[in-house]
């Protein structure tokens, strides 16, 4: 790749969800800091992996990023516009270029439109194909994918959970966006339809030149597909590095944990790791600890981590970790 | 090391409406004292179904137990009466279920459901129930134990209700102890500290495990032996190093090559198993892997081979063709 250009930038991004007491007269008594100021670029054609544990913000990260929440605060700057500030119309046209894809291929279509109309309402709600060409788009659309185009006038129901996910694919795709938001796009699928859907979407990336924000709990799925991984921890990310570096030289104690607790699929490697084993369970996003997010489960933690908040600095080129020491990746496996 | 489980034959069949699923087509395996056996399937190849029918869990109807043996100790528990399979099912083998969301009573105490086999097998009082309950809580690591046994599941988190889960199902110390996919519901974090302590109360107790799941890697570091499953049969049955190694069963190669490793660094397009599984509307007359497998042959569409014994010590696969050389046997 040449000289990286930036196609969306996030800056400090926060997304509170209030919490509210009373019935008639409802007052805030709290808030649920799903984002709590989280920063980094997006490159045109490159992968993001976006990982973290069940409500460390992941999912609310990228609804944000595509204003399907608005912001508590902060910006996202698509090609020179901020989203958060877009509203209505323009909001509306900017929407053709983000698409997602979203996670349980049985929630995520509606069992009352076939598959034509489901793919094709994107183009009738942007007005971009009609008629006989939608329907000649929708066919398309529909190879592309790897399924039959007559599959148009069918229902969901009539589909498997890896093909369904290729019809969201699809549906994704109609408007020729710029990026997707990809949230556990397999993660309801069974292994061996896994690996069909994540070669589908690389091979879309590389003939259609998209852009993804890869959203996952699967560590080993990540590395596979993304180009830069950023981990997640309690809303705000705790570190940003390349795919080969993140998992080489792990720096931040939660990253270095979680690798060491993914599974491998090998015996003779299984035998002889250490698991670095976390104690306790994440903290309610409600009420997050003070200073660093990660200290009330960190072995290294010390009286600063509850004072103050790390920084998210940059180690080594394009490696940002967000804490106080510099803990050296001993990852127990390699 | 003695023999605890032999499983013969088993098969069941679910009545629907649009016809009779053939969920479990002669399944037979057997399980050592202290052996971990991992059974690994995608979803519907019956691998859960199996285990339940072995205990007689299955719904009926409309499921039924159509043909089998499963000798425990010499006795056959699908002939044995009710009341015979009840002084054996969480006493001596136990099961933890996989969603510890749900799989608890909502309305009842942690400490009361705890301690309720021990109370039924044991006809023990509550006071000693309850107190036994504590001890197997601190063993599976809940703080403050005897604190927490007045409270309700949802004041647990999904991580500790699914040890709360785990010392339900020791404490009667059973001799075989099923997991069915007691981690696939927890992050990776939490699913390691579950692994750890399931490995640790193997090595203090002794008993047999079973542990049945859709994930290879889990079943690396844990298994000592692996049953591969696939649309109701066991298609490869193997020591969990050589079947990692030297995987014989053209599925069983395929699944490995469909995982991403994360200790690799060239980049490697995942073998993706094309087609879907199959629906059993039917005892398969030949190799139900066939539609989806590279090596697929004539005598695939005709025959369904069964277990046969291939190279290394307790390495059988249930394939006519041999993916090395890519001719039959």
């Amino acid at each position: 790749m040449t000289e990286k250009q930036v196609l969306l930038k996030v800056e400090n991004l926060y997304k509170h969800f209030p919490i509210k007491k009373g019935i008639i007269f409802s007052r805030q008594t709290g808030a649920v800091h799903a984002v709590d100021g989280i920063s980094f670029n997006i490159y045109n054609g490159e992968t993001l992996g976006l990982v973290g544990e069940s409500g460390c913000g992941k999912s609310t990260t990228g609804r944000t990023i595509l204003q399907l929440y608005r912001p508590t605060s902060g910006s996202v700057f698509f090609e020179g516009d901020d989203l958060a500030k877009l509203k209505g119309e323009n909001l509306r046209r900017k929407r053709r270029d983000l698409q997602m894809i979203f996670q349980d291929p049985y929630a995520s279509l509606n069992p009352r439109m076939t598959v034509g109309q489901i793919i094709g309402e994107p183009m009738e709600i942007h007005g971009t194909y009609k008629g006989a060409a939608q329907t000649k788009r929708v066919q398309d659309l529909l190879q592309l994918v790897g399924l039959n185009g007559a599959f148009a006038n069918r229902y969901p129901h009539e589909f498997s959970g890896g093909q369904r996910q290729r019809i969201g694919v699809a549906r994704a795709l109609a408007l020729e966006p710029k990026l997707i938001v990809c949230d556990e796009p397999i993660s309801a699928l069974d292994v061996s339809i896994q690996a069909q859907v994540v070669n589908l979407l690389e091979d879309l990336q590389s003939t259609l030149g998209l852009t993804y924000l890869f959203i996952a709990h699967d560590l080993s799925m990540v590395r596979h597909i993304s180009d830069r991984i950023a981990v997640m921890y309690l809303g705000i990310i705790v570190e940003l590095a390349d795919r080969n570096e993140l998992y080489a030289n792990p720096r931040h104690p939660y990253t270095q944990a979680l690798l060491s607790a993914v599974p491998y699929p090998d015996p003779f490697v299984e035998e002889k790791r250490k698991r670095i084993i976390l104690e306790g369970d994440v903290p309610s996003p409600v009420n997050p600890p003070s200073g660093c997010r990660f200290r009330t489960r960190c072995q290294y933690a010390k009286e600063i981590c509850a004072e103050e908040k790390p920084a998210f600095r940059e180690i080594s080129k394009d490696h940002f970790v967000a804490c106080h020491f510099d803990i050296s990746g001993q990852q127990s496996a390699s | 090391m003695a023999e605890l489980l032999k499983v013969e034959g088993l098969e069941t069949h679910f009545q629907t409406r649009e016809g009779v699923i053939h969920a479990v087509n002669g399944v037979s395996f057997n399980l050592k004292e202290g052996e971990t056996l991992g059974i690994v399937g995608e979803s519907g190849c019956g691998k859960s179904v199996s285990m339940m029918s072995m205990l007689r869990l299955i719904p009926s109807p409309p499921g039924k137990v159509v043909a089998g043996k499963a000798l425990f100790e010499g006795n056959d528990l699908l002939t044995m009466n009710d009341e015979q399979i009840r002084n054996i099912r969480g006493a001596k083998i136990s099961v933890v279920f996989q969603d510890p969301m749900t799989s608890f009573n909502p309305v009842l105490t942690i400490g009361d459901q705890v301690a309720e086999p021990y109370r039924v097998h044991h006809k023990a009082g509550k006071k000693e129930a309850l107190d036994r309950a504590v001890k197997y809580l601190e063993l599976v690591g809940i703080p403050n134990a005897r604190e927490r046994l007045s409270d309700y599941p949802h004041q647990f988190s999904g991580g500790m209700r699914q040890r709360a889960m785990i010392a339900m199902g020791l404490i009667c110390e059973p001799q075989i102890l099923i997991a069915d996919e007691p981690t696939t519901a927890l992050d990776v974090t939490i699913q390691a500290q579950i692994i750890e302590l399931v490995k640790r109360l193997r090595d203090e107790l002794g008993m047999a495990i079973i542990w049945i799941t859709h994930d290879l890697g889990i079943i690396a570091g844990l298994a000592d032996r692996v049953n591969v499953m696939y649309g109701g049969h066991i298609i490869e049955t193997a020591p969990v190093k050589d079947i990692y190694k030297n995987p014989q069963h053209p599925y069983t190669i395929g699944l490995l090559g469909s995982l991403p490793r994360m200790d690799e660094t060239e980049y490697r397009r995942l073998t993706s198993i094309d087609g879907l599984p199959p629906i059993l509307l039917e005892k398969p007359s030949y190799c139900p892997f066939e539609p989806r497998c590279r090596y697929a042959k004539e005598r695939c569409r005709k025959e369904n081979p069964g277990l046969k014994q291939v190279e290394g010590d307790g390495h059988f696969t249930a394939c006519w063709v041999n993916p090395k050389t890519g001719k039959e046997y």
